[in-house]
């Protein structure tokens, strides 16, 4: 196995009661690569996505993370070993500041102690003074440091879901998964959104995996992709291919955007 | 055969529980709502079965009719005024609220009447008699019969009325049941109403098995009636009866082994170790939330 | 950075300036024993209410159970000074080290559970540490301890000085925004790498400690305590504070403490006439101003607002 391989899910599943949500999914991930993950409505995708980042412990199968098994470990654990997300009903610290939203996904890369907090000592000021450093930065890339002091919850929608990614970008990742990133959104925003996410791609030198519903979108911008359809892989390959996949078109007919 | 006579004293315990266990069950299943102020309508059945036999010279069955209406009204007036207007409010908030709700009609009954406890009237002469050795009371056996009847009633309207199919039907799906032209808020009354006449009967038989009764006498009975509903699994009718049968008699065991200090603490042990290891209850499903 | 050292030397230097104040009155001769009293009453109320708060007002793990570790404080300190003889200030610390270890055995297993189930685990837990102590003859079962009056205004207020710094202190941390994160969506903080579980058992154990100091400061306040004055009863009374404040606003929960505690003073004498205006407070706030009188804004939020120029916020779309 070339070590260049970031992701690795060999024929994970996860069954609720009786029920087999998603079974024998497998996907290889590239260090640099942008991939889409696509699918009818409830063919398992964010369910995969909660596989791989242990919202849910996988029934079968086993994940690699970057080399390490990773089924098992809860999610603060793999969000510190590099892989961060946004979800597709946003899920933002809503009462906390924009800054504050950012800070707290830096809390695993700083180091200040409990005690060091209280008492307030040096370590306290030097890593609140870097975490504020910081999250300006991401929140100038995704053009809300005017708004660093507003309530999250205050921000139009177009600006929320570019928050949560901006927060999840802060963790670190080197692998980002974007849950339906322009759901909601206008054209003009949800173009406005591709350039920023190629932009950070290149920036930050991330892997990407991202679900998206907009098919026209994700054949745009993806490198390879990846269909499931009833909770099953149904097919995996260049936009170009996929475009072309017979079981794909089958699984979308009738459905609303082709 | 002593431990035929802790068994029998066990399930009479524990058929109140059982009776006051159902009223929380069904309006948690309802609405979601730990209903705190339950255990004070269990407590105003208790009084109004003490006024009615003690006062106005009533008999047991009219005396238990009477605090089932009553408690059934003060279920809904408790409903409609204080629960209402928190349908779409934080389960904090709602849990709040019912506790201001328990502390209002305790503290406005001690106001009313001071907070001395009542000898409450004999109205079965008590004879008891032997089986197995066991001695068995009249008022033992009449526990038992009016709380089989009342749960085979309320089993009865659940499954095979229109009103108890409304039931079922908000509980499982408040929305959804809207759209169907089902009544929701009057079906959440009902709801209060049934489990609030349970406790009204509860409070009556209660009175007469434990011969004293006081404003605050809902407070542990209820606590242990919710911890019983946890453990049949909150929400589940029949859970209900199974759970506070089961808690009436390890108390009584826990008692008879000669730690009856330590009574009230089995209660409460049993409520952390099932909600550790099983929150669903004995009887549920388990659930998770949705991300 | 250095506008938070500002507002410490502010908070200390306002907070010296009380406590002279006091004490000049006290034992000037000004204030009389009633209402000293009263003042430390007070005192050790704010100290429940702002733990209570790290919990729920921050953490969002709604605790049900808070005068358990109130009467672990409380008993152990008494045990400490009476049957110990150890120093009063030995006592207090002890009693903290043992409410927060009490914290931590509630507060582990329990802390998996959600809402309202949390709420009735930790009241159950309390009822049990109550049970507990009134089935040990060592600290007189039903009928309670004798313990020896050494609170004074003094120690009070130290206490309470430093229960209100840690605790703010934490709270502006990485270390409380991650608390705050949780109280917002638990889900959200976990994905961005903030262990749930250590920051609400951390937060529970914080809590649990400075109820465990009160504990120590009302039992040496009264001669005598009971496992009667740390039931159901007494965790509500300090939610009330709680919640009336504001959910997640420190200072609204010390101006609820204030205000109720004047009020219950003055009727003392009729304890039911006390609880239905409580309970009366507590459903109104809750069916018309649930989020408390100040919601999740603290003072230094409204002097902010004061100074700063109008047309702060503005929004696009």
């Amino acid at each position: 196995m070339s070590n260049n391989v970031l992701l690795d899910v060999q024929s994970a599943g996860i069954q609720f009661g009786g029920l087999k949500a998603v079974s024998g999914f497998n996907m290889k991930i590239n260090k640099g690569e942008l991939v889409g993950l696509i699918g009818p409505n409830g063919a398992g995708k964010t369910t995969s996505f909660n596989l791989l980042t242990g919202v849910y412990v996988p029934t079968e199968g086993e994940i690699f993370f970057d080399g390490k098994k990773i089924n098992g470990l809860p999610p603060f654990k793999v969000t510190r070993l590099g892989m961060s997300r946004t979800f597709q009903n946003i899920r933002l610290f809503d009462e906390l500041s924009v800054l504050d939203n950012v800070k707290v996904a830096y809390h695993s890369l700083a180091n200040d102690s409990v005690m060091s907090s209280i008492f307030r000592l040096p370590s306290y000021f030097k890593n609140e003074h870097e975490m504020e450093n910081k999250a300006m930065e991401f929140l100038k890339i995704f053009e809300l440091d005017k708004y660093k002091d507003e309530t999250a919850k205050n921000l139009p929608y177009g600006k929320q879901r570019r928050l949560e990614i901006a927060r999840a970008l802060a963790a670190n990742p080197d692998l980002l998964l974007l849950d339906e990133p322009a759901a909601g959104m206008n054209p003009f925003e949800t173009k406005e959104l591709m350039e920023l996410i190629a932009f950070i791609r290149k920036q930050f030198g991330l892997t990407i995996l991202l679900i998206e519903h907009d098919m026209n979108l994700v054949m745009g911008i993806c490198e390879r992709i990846y269909v499931l359809d009833h909770g099953v892989l149904l097919a995996e390959g260049s936009p170009e291919e996929i475009r072309n996949n017979p079981k794909v078109i089958e699984a979308y007919l009738g459905e609303e955007i082709v | 055969m002593e431990w035929l006579q802790q068994l029998i004293n066990g399930i009479s315990l524990g058929s109140i529980y059982a009776l006051i266990a159902l009223g929380y069950t069904m309006v948690y299943g309802i609405i979601k709502l730990i209903n705190f102020a339950h255990g004070e309508v269990f407590m105003i059945g208790a009084f109004i079965g003490y006024i009615s036999i003690a006062g106005w010279g009533l008999g047991f069955f009219p005396a238990l009719l009477l605090s089932m209406t009553v408690c059934a009204v003060i279920g809904v007036v408790i409903e409609r005024i204080a629960y209402k207007r928190l349908r779409n409010a934080t389960r904090i908030a709602a849990l709040i609220t019912a506790i201001g709700v328990s502390l209002l009609i305790q503290n406005g009954v001690i106001y009313l009447r001071g907070a001395q406890p009542a000898a409450y009237p004999d109205v079965f002469a008590n004879k008891s008699f032997n089986l197995f050795g066991a001695q068995i009371s009249t008022q033992a056996i009449l526990i038992l019969s009016v709380s089989v009847v009342l749960m085979l009633i309320l089993q009865f309207v659940v499954h095979k009325t229109k009103i108890g199919k409304a039931m079922r039907a908000v509980s499982y799906d408040a929305e959804a049941a809207k759209l169907m032209g089902i009544n929701v808020d009057n079906t959440i009354s009902a709801t209060f109403a049934i489990g609030s006449a349970l406790a009204g009967a509860a409070g009556v038989i209660f009175g007469i098995y434990y011969t004293k009764i006081d404003p605050l006498m809902g407070v542990i009975p209820g606590l242990k009636a919710f911890v019983a509903a946890v453990l049949g699994g909150i929400g589940i009718i029949p859970g209900a009866v199974a759970g506070g049968l089961v808690l009436g008699v390890v108390e009584t065991v826990v008692s008879a082994l000669g730690f009856s200090p330590w009574r009230d603490a089995a209660a409460f042990i049993i409520l952390i170790l099932i909600l550790i290891f099983k929150p669903s209850g004995l009887f549920g499903k388990n659930t998770r939330e949705k991300v | 950075m250095m506008k938070k050292s500002k507002q410490f030397w502010g908070f200390t230097i306002l907070a010296i300036a009380i406590f002279v104040a006091i004490q000049f009155m006290i034992s000037g001769g000004f204030l009389n024993n009633f209402y000293s009293n009263t003042l430390i009453f007070m005192a050790i109320n704010i100290m429940l209410a702002v733990s209570l708060h790290l919990v729920i007002g921050i953490t969002g793990q709604f605790s049900l159970g808070h005068a358990g570790f109130l009467a672990v404080g409380a008993y152990v300190s008494a045990i400490m000074t009476m049957k110990l003889d150890l120093p009063f200030f030995a006592a207090i610390l002890i009693a903290g080290i043992a409410a927060a270890l009490a914290g931590l055995v509630v507060g582990i297993p329990s802390l998996r559970l959600r809402g309202d189930y949390l709420a009735i685990a930790t009241l159950g837990f309390a009822e049990i540490i109550r049970i507990i102590f009134m089935n040990m003859d060592y600290v007189g079962e039903a009928a309670g301890m004798q313990v020896t009056h050494l609170t004074t205004w003094t120690y009070t207020f130290i206490c309470l000085f430093v229960t209100i710094l840690v605790i703010v202190n934490f709270t502006n941390s990485r270390h409380g925004r991650a608390c705050i994160a949780i109280r917002e969506n638990e889900i959200a903080a976990d994905a961005m790498g903030i262990n749930t579980t250590y920051y609400k058992v951390l937060a529970f154990a914080i809590g649990s400690f400075f109820a465990g100091v009160a504990g120590a400061l009302y039992a040496h306040n009264f001669y005598i305590i009971q496992p009667s004055n740390f039931g159901f009863l007494k965790s509500i009374d300090i939610l009330i504070y709680v919640v009336l404040g504001g959910l997640g606003s420190l200072s609204g929960a010390i101006v609820a403490t204030i205000l109720l505690t004047i009020v219950s003073t003055f009727l003392q004498d009729y304890p039911e006439t006390r609880m239905i205006i409580y309970s009366l407070v507590l459903i109104i706030v809750m069916l018309y101003r649930p989020k408390g009188l100040m919601g999740k804004m603290e003072f230094t939020d409204y002097l902010k607002m004061w100074m700063r120029p109008k047309g702060g916020s503005q929004h696009e779309q």
